[in-house]
């Protein structure tokens, strides 16, 4: 879906959630903990959220949302960023995107 | 005469044994028991002050019951009014059976009481029998018998009771292989045995958040001091890092760096997770909070409350998972040797908090 292309290759940490998702809000929550600031698009309230939410499953996430893209890449949901981090391997992912401040 | 397995304790001067001995017991030696002050009775069984009868139940009571100011009145009136005696007697009497009748109200409350205990040790000797896992004395009885309507939560019970023997077995082998000689590869065999024992808990625990996500967020299948320690269902990986840490002597440079990196990172996880989970529980009691006042128990928003419950599922789920990466994290940092202690003490970590639970459960139990 074109729009979920556009939005996903936004520059930097971009984040699909929705407002009522919890796991959604704990994923923000390490990003900022890890200095980042990820650009989030809330879907809950959008006209095609059906829609996007297919297509961020069809591009392969796991669960629809949350679905974090580094750099144009995905990522993937909650489960892949934890291991991702528990390997060592999130940081350097994001690293070009770390605020240098706090 | 009391029964050795009960936490029951009857007043001293009841034989729950005998009832009828006692009430017939107590109706005779009524007067004498008051005056002998040996009457342990419960509080509602004491005569009512504005009776004003305690006085005259005994000529020598020297406690200070209601109505003692009238003492001397009286002692002074009776010998020149015999119809007054006969008054006071008669209310007596009616006290004294008002008084027996209590007591026999109590009585048969505590035999009830007494026939659903054994009713209830009778189900919990045969649940262990059936290798449910039961934990210790009185701490998990109520909540966990009701769960156990729940096939699932019932299939859970039983799986899990051979998932901890089968967990003291592999812990005995490795603590035995560890003080003998062995070779890396059966070693390494060891340790993967264990560790997917592990993850096996962890599937299983899936299956019994989507039966009752509540009875794997209380931790139900614990035993209490487990319970105590309680994190989204099981236990903290950054805990489990801590317990592992102090038993791996010699590291190399890399390896320090590995662990330290895992600690923070798995902290970051957990604190992410965990205000995950405030958040869940603030929606939903806003949720359940919502509406007007006079509704009673009904509850405006009770779809979205019951999506906020599905919600739980998952987060039971993610806290599984994280421990799941602590663990395999651990494996990819270690040697073989050093991963085979990690688990050793990690097995007997949670054993001695089991017997802990016991050791607790049993300082109760001890007459006092």
């Amino acid at each position: 879906m074109d729009r979920v292309m556009r939005m996903s290759s936004e520059k930097g940490v971009v984040i699909f959630t929705k407002s009522s998702c919890c796991l959604c809000y704990a994923v923000q929550i390490l990003f900022r903990d890890l200095r980042v600031q990820p650009t989030i698009h809330e879907i809950e309230n959008d006209p095609d959220c059906r829609e996007i939410e297919k297509a961020l499953l069809r591009l392969g996430c796991s669960t629809s949302v949350p679905a974090v893209f580094v750099g144009g890449k995905l990522v993937g949901s909650t489960n892949e960023v934890m291991s991702l981090h528990l390997s060592g391997s999130l940081v350097p992912l994001i690293k070009p995107y770390q605020s240098l401040l706090y | 005469m009391n029964s050795t397995s009960t936490h029951f304790v009857p007043p001293r001067r009841v034989g729950i044994y005998e009832p009828l001995h006692q009430i017939g017991m107590w109706g005779e030696s009524f007067k004498s028991n008051i005056s002998n002050g040996n009457m342990n009775t419960p509080s509602h069984l004491i005569i009512p002050s504005h009776q004003k009868l305690d006085n005259n139940l005994s000529e020598d009571t020297s406690h200070g019951t209601a109505g003692t100011p009238h003492m001397f009145d009286q002692e002074a009136s009776t010998s020149r009014h015999p119809d007054k005696i006969q008054r006071r007697l008669a209310q007596n009497r009616e006290a004294a059976r008002k008084s027996r009748l209590r007591k026999k109200a109590y009585v048969q409350q505590l035999e009830t009481s007494r026939l659903k205990l054994i009713q209830l040790e009778q189900e919990l000797d045969r649940a262990r029998q059936q290798g449910f896992y039961v934990g210790n004395g009185i701490d998990t009885n109520s909540l966990g018998f009701s769960e156990t309507m729940n096939p699932g939560i019932a299939a859970f019970e039983m799986e899990y009771g051979h998932w901890v023997e089968e967990q003291n077995r592999q812990i005995c082998e490795l603590r035995s292989v560890l003080h003998g000689h062995v070779s890396d590869v059966e070693l390494r065999l060891l340790v993967e045995t264990a560790m997917k024992h592990y993850f096996e808990l962890f599937r299983m625990k899936s299956s019994a958040a989507k039966a009752d996500v509540f009875f794997v967020m209380s931790g139900m299948w614990k035993t209490s001091a487990e319970r105590f320690f309680l994190w989204i269902g099981g236990f903290r990986p950054s805990d489990l890092l801590k317990v592992l840490l102090p038993h791996f002597d010699i590291m190399t440079d890399q390896q320090i760096l590995d662990v330290c990196n895992l600690r923070q990172s798995c902290q970051q996880a957990e604190d992410a997770l965990s205000q995950g989970m405030e958040k869940l529980q603030h929606t939903l009691a806003d949720c359940v909070a919502a509406g007007q006042l006079g509704e009673g128990s009904y509850i405006p928003q009770v779809n979205s409350a019951m999506e906020r419950l599905e919600a739980l599922v998952s987060f039971v789920n993610q806290a599984d998972h994280l421990r799941h990466e602590t663990l395999q994290q651990m494996y990819r940092i270690l040697t073989t040797r050093q991963a085979a202690r990690g688990l050793l003490a990690l097995g007997e970590y949670f054993q001695r908090l089991r017997a802990l639970s016991s050791s607790w459960a049993t300082r109760h139990r001890e007459p006092t």
